[in-house]
């Protein structure tokens, strides 16, 4: 069971609870949909750019307690960064999860989102995790096409 | 390779016996992560029996060679394997005649051969096509492409809450504009099991011509397709203990005669010049290309398998099984059926809130149980039910009530860690 509870850490369970920033948002300056077809997983995040810094990010949608905890753990991550800083980041986060990188790496670089570093030892959850985080790049870009994951 | 009887008295048992069954299934010894295997996903696909893949291994050091062409040895004893497969096939599903077996890739290209080369040819612009509202994806998009094609309409027999289709509505859709009426006979998604020779008797009465996908119905037992009286009956081995890369089209004669060919290419024509080709009779008509010849013969070594067990007594185990699974799943705390029809088989399908699938079939894994999360490749039946989800544990005739138990010991397991 030590792998299950390296994947659902309690900071992950807590976000899959109550996920933050969880809600539509009002004057957004770019929009993305992701759908993952494999599962279902389907969210929508905002974005609020003012000066190429992210003002506000949200998040809606439907997903299993990775991608809803990842989602909601990003948006805290990213709000205050410049649209760089946040497409860096997402890069990091991908190699977290990929097992690229390693534990202690991640935690200087990531800080929090290192609690992801366990679903890199499942395979088929990574989507899961990386759904927000490539939804999120196609947000600030603005692109109108829904991001998938395959 | 002469066939032989489907079940010779001499292997014939009476009565059915699991643990014996499960011997003969090499993978069902694994311990994936440290733990016995419970495999609960034989919807998706089943588990292989020790006599076909012996069957695969001989084939290939003693009889491997092109079919329906060479002069020489091995050409000869693959022809006489592949054509023996045939056979059993034919007498498997009680088909009239060998000509009406055609080997496909599997359910998906049965569909989409009688979609391209039937459906194509007799649907235009006005004319109408039913399938139901729990298809599988691969019984609605072949569909789709030949309304696309031909600028006929897609129309839908609705189902009901417990998962069983709506007769009264069926009867309503079928109409002189109806050319073909495309069912599943035991739902992936639901383990309900169609009235199919209810339907087929209506369509027929109609004038409509009926294609049943039968992805989920060898596997609980022989079909007997005169009986259904079905024009079309498409299926795969992997789901009934074959290979994967071969499955069957059993097609009326008649039909099967006046269709075009679906694919161009060797093995499928009587002589070919620039200016003209005509076309090899049946089945080789639909068989273009060389074969999947070891997975053929592995199918019918699974089929010679399958004729030593009482099927009876096997229908009446995996009824059993799967009402025990219901009744223990069913108290689990948060469980929610999907799909809760009278006849149902193999199947249970289920939600526990407020966790959501994917998290359960992650615990269940490194439970050693393995069942399926997910839309099982069903998103209307998963729309009609309002969940993205559901959690599939899925029975074939080497499963127990001992795996039952570790499935809802796991899911205890996935409710401490995850609710």
């Amino acid at each position: 069971m030590d792998d299950l509870h390296d994947l659902y850490q309690s900071v992950i369970l807590d976000h899959n609870r109550s996920p933050r920033n969880f809600r539509e948002l009002e004057g957004a300056s770019g929009r993305a949909e992701g759908y993952n077809p494999l599962c279902g997983d389907r969210l929508t995040v905002w974005v609020r750019l003012e000066d190429d810094l992210i003002a506000a990010v949200t998040f809606h949608g439907s997903g299993c307690a990775i991608s809803k905890a990842s989602a909601s753990m990003m948006t805290e991550a990213v709000k205050g960064k410049t649209a760089a800083e946040a497409k860096d980041l997402a890069q990091q986060f991908q190699e977290l999860v990929t097992g690229r990188s390693d534990a202690r790496t991640a935690r200087a670089r990531l800080g929090k989102l290192a609690v992801f570093s366990g679903v890199s030892e499942f395979p088929v959850r990574v989507k899961c995790a990386s759904l927000s985080w490539h939804t999120l790049k196609a947000a600030i870009d603005q692109t109108t096409e829904p991001v998938t994951t395959e | 390779m002469a066939s032989e009887p489907l079940a010779s008295p001499r292997l014939t048992v009476t009565g059915f016996d699991p643990a014996r069954v499960r011997r003969d299934f090499p993978a069902l010894a694994l311990r994936p992560y440290d733990k016995p295997l419970a495999y609960l996903d034989n919807a998706a696909s089943s588990q292989k029996p020790r006599a076909m893949i012996d069957a695969m291994t001989a084939y290939y050091e003693t009889s491997h060679g092109n079919v329906h062409r060479g002069l020489h040895y091995l050409s000869e004893r693959a022809t006489a394997a592949y054509d023996a497969a045939r056979e059993k096939v034919r007498v498997f599903l009680n088909a009239a005649d060998q000509r009406e077996i055609i080997f496909v890739r599997g359910t998906t290209e049965g569909i989409n051969l009688v979609a391209q080369s039937f459906g194509r040819s007799i649907a235009g612009p006005g004319d109408e096509i039913l399938v139901t509202e729990m298809e599988h994806h691969s019984n609605i998009v072949p569909w789709q492409m030949v309304c696309e094609q031909t600028g006929a309409t897609l129309r839908v027999v609705p189902m009901t809450d417990a998962g069983e289709l709506d007769l009264d509505a069926f009867d309503r859709l079928l109409s002189p504009r109806t050319k073909l009426f495309a069912v599943v006979h035991i739902s992936n998604a639901l383990g309900t099991v169609n009235p199919i020779k209810d339907l087929t008797a209506r369509a027929h009465a109609a004038g409509v011509p009926v294609l049943v996908d039968g992805a989920q119905s060898m596997q609980h037992g022989p079909v007997d397709v005169q009986d259904l009286d079905c024009d079309f009956f498409a299926c795969s081995g992997h789901k009934m203990f074959g290979p994967t890369g071969i499955g069957v089209l059993y097609g009326k004669a008649d039909l099967l005669e006046r269709m075009p060919p679906y694919q161009g290419g060797g093995d499928m024509i009587e002589q070919v010049s620039f200016t003209s080709t005509t076309y090899a009779r049946l089945p080789a008509k639909f068989e273009a290309g060389t074969p999947a010849i070891a997975e053929a013969v592995g199918l019918g070594a699974t089929i010679d398998y399958l004729g030593a067990i009482d099927f009876t007594a096997l229908a009446a185990y995996e009824r059993d099984l799967l009402r025990y699974a219901t009744e223990r799943v069913s108290t689990v705390s948060g469980v929610r059926l999907i799909g809760t029809a009278q006849e149902r088989a193999g199947v249970l399908s289920f939600v526990m809130d407020p966790i959501h699938p994917h998290d359960i079939g992650t615990v269940l894994d490194r439970e050693g149980v393995a069942v399926r999360a997910g839309h099982h490749c069903a998103q209307p039946v998963m729309e009609h039910f309002g969940v993205p989800a559901t959690i599939r544990a899925s029975f074939a005739l080497y499963n127990t009530k001992d795996e039952v138990d570790a499935l809802v010991a796991a899911l205890g397991h996935a409710r401490d860690l995850l609710a």
